[in-house]
């Protein structure tokens, strides 16, 4: 009786909280879409990073084909806090949080609410970039295995990102402290996803770009559940 | 106010002894290696300060998942001090292991997995303090601290293997070696000796800092008690 009742409930249940995690998604996506204030300054962000890496490193074409994917993860990471700041000062200082806290839900549903909209602004402003990088540069960034590795690498950072800018958006020193929080922590992400990068744009075999990706596996799995068992010590009030 | 208790005046004299001697040993008592000379005995300190640090570190990260299930602040008061004293003996390994480096490998300083893993590890560990020292409400900032000693310490080992997949010139005395390393050795008892308990020493001084700096933060938090009450008043 018992069994055969938990389970229909499970589901419903299951149901309930991946309904949860999808509504913060949806409500940050459509203010986005009506505000475009987030998007819009992490790309310009971005291609200024780009622009003033040119000048920084003389991009010939001889260093380009080595930094290329230095470039990259280092503009990703920059216009990445610029955007998990941003996604958590607004929930904060127009007292949103406090209503989202106030929801009847889990609060790791919020935490992977936040993480997943995070993500897709990552994942917009580098879809955005990279057309852009390889036009300016003529390098070719057109690659299957490419889109995975940003993937992966994008996902880490959102996780551990998300759980940080929440602590980080209610200290007194906010937008400092982000990324000193963040950077020495995501280092491994960003090694690896500057190393597989490199990999794959050179095209080496798979035997110097797996150990790489396993390592951004791991990492993506071990934060994304430490940050979904500590956030709630995070927004707990 | 509570005078300091027996065991710990007695630790704290006991573990300067203690210092001194392993002082006198690695300085006299172990032999003078072959080819690197007198430098190689910065060796026996050098590696216990860095095995302090990284238990410190752990200490932290054990004494934050304590606090976050149980809520007592003496934890958080345990977590803060560790990392205060890892990030001094971490401090102390990094600027030993310079000095040695100087003359055997010819710099300062190179990108070996272990040098960047413990210049990293201060890193995360000064970015604790600031996060402290941002936030006014003690039970928030407690929190704050045990999440982030977590997260921190967690990183610390992947930030290991991602550097390490690069090779390493950095020695590995203890275990198999690599033959790749420059600047190993192979210990002579009398060494090992002094190795063995400078280990012991410093681990030691680590329990008896530890001690200390709780019953400090345990002072000042009193005093902090007796201010509000006063000011009430």
């Amino acid at each position: 009786m018992t069994s055969g009742a938990a389970s229909p409930r499970a589901a419903a249940r299951a149901r309930g909280y991946l309904r949860a995690v999808g509504a913060v998604v949806w409500k940050d996506l459509a203010a986005e879409l009506r505000s475009r204030e987030l998007l819009s300054g992490m790309l310009v962000f971005a291609l200024l990073v780009i622009l003033i890496f040119n000048f920084a490193l003389e991009l010939d074409l001889a260093t380009r084909q080595t930094v290329t994917s230095g470039v990259l993860w280092v503009t990703f990471a920059f216009a990445g806090t610029l955007g998990l700041n941003r996604s958590m000062a607004v929930e904060r200082d127009r007292g949103c949080l406090d209503g989202l806290l106030l929801a009847p839900v889990d609060r790791s549903a919020l935490y992977f609410g936040k993480a997943l909209g995070n993500l897709a602004f990552m994942l917009i402003v580098e879809a955005i970039v990279l057309p852009a990088y390889s036009i300016l540069y003529s390098v070719n960034l057109f690659h299957p295995g490419l889109v995975g590795v940003v993937l992966l690498g994008s996902i880490g950072y959102a996780a551990v990102g998300t759980l940080l800018a929440s602590m980080a958006v209610q200290a007194r020193t906010r937008d400092v402290l982000l990324p000193i929080l963040l950077f020495p922590v995501v280092l491994p992400v960003l090694i690896s996803a500057v190393k597989a990068t490199n990999a794959v744009l050179l095209g080496l075999e798979a035997a110097e770009l797996w150990p790489w990706l396993n390592l951004l596996i791991a990492y993506d799995v071990i934060f994304t559940s430490a940050a979904f068992m500590l956030f709630d010590f995070v927004v707990e009030e | 106010m509570q005078p300091i208790p027996r065991t710990l005046r007695v630790l704290t004299w006991v573990s300067a002894a203690l210092f001194a001697v392993a002082l006198l040993m690695t300085l006299f008592y172990a032999p003078r290696e072959a080819v690197m000379g007198d430098v190689q005995r910065v060796f026996y300190f050098h590696v216990a300060s860095g095995w302090v640090g990284a238990l410190a570190f752990l200490v932290a990260a054990v004494a934050g998942v304590i606090y976050l299930l149980r809520g007592s602040r003496r934890w958080d008061a345990v977590g803060l001090a560790s990392v205060e004293i890892g990030l001094a003996f971490t401090l102390a390994n990094l600027i030993s292991g310079s000095v040695w480096a100087r003359p055997i490998w010819n710099t300062w300083w190179t990108w070996d997995p272990r040098l960047v893993t413990a210049s990293v590890m201060e890193l995360v560990y000064i970015a604790y303090l600031l996060l402290r020292q941002g936030i006014e409400d003690p039970d928030r900032r407690a929190r704050f601290g045990a999440v982030y000693a977590i997260i921190g310490f967690l990183s610390v080992p992947l930030t290991f293997l991602s550097i390490r997949i690069f090779r390493t010139i950095h020695p590995v005395v203890v275990g198999n070696n690599d033959p790749t390393a420059q600047g190993t050795f192979d210990m002579s008892p009398p060494m090992l000796q002094t190795f063995l308990f400078s280990l012991f020493v410093f681990t030691l001084l680590y329990i008896v800092l530890l001690w200390h700096r709780v019953r400090m933060q345990a002072l000042a938090e009193a005093v902090e008690q007796r201010k509000m009450k006063l000011l009430s008043a």
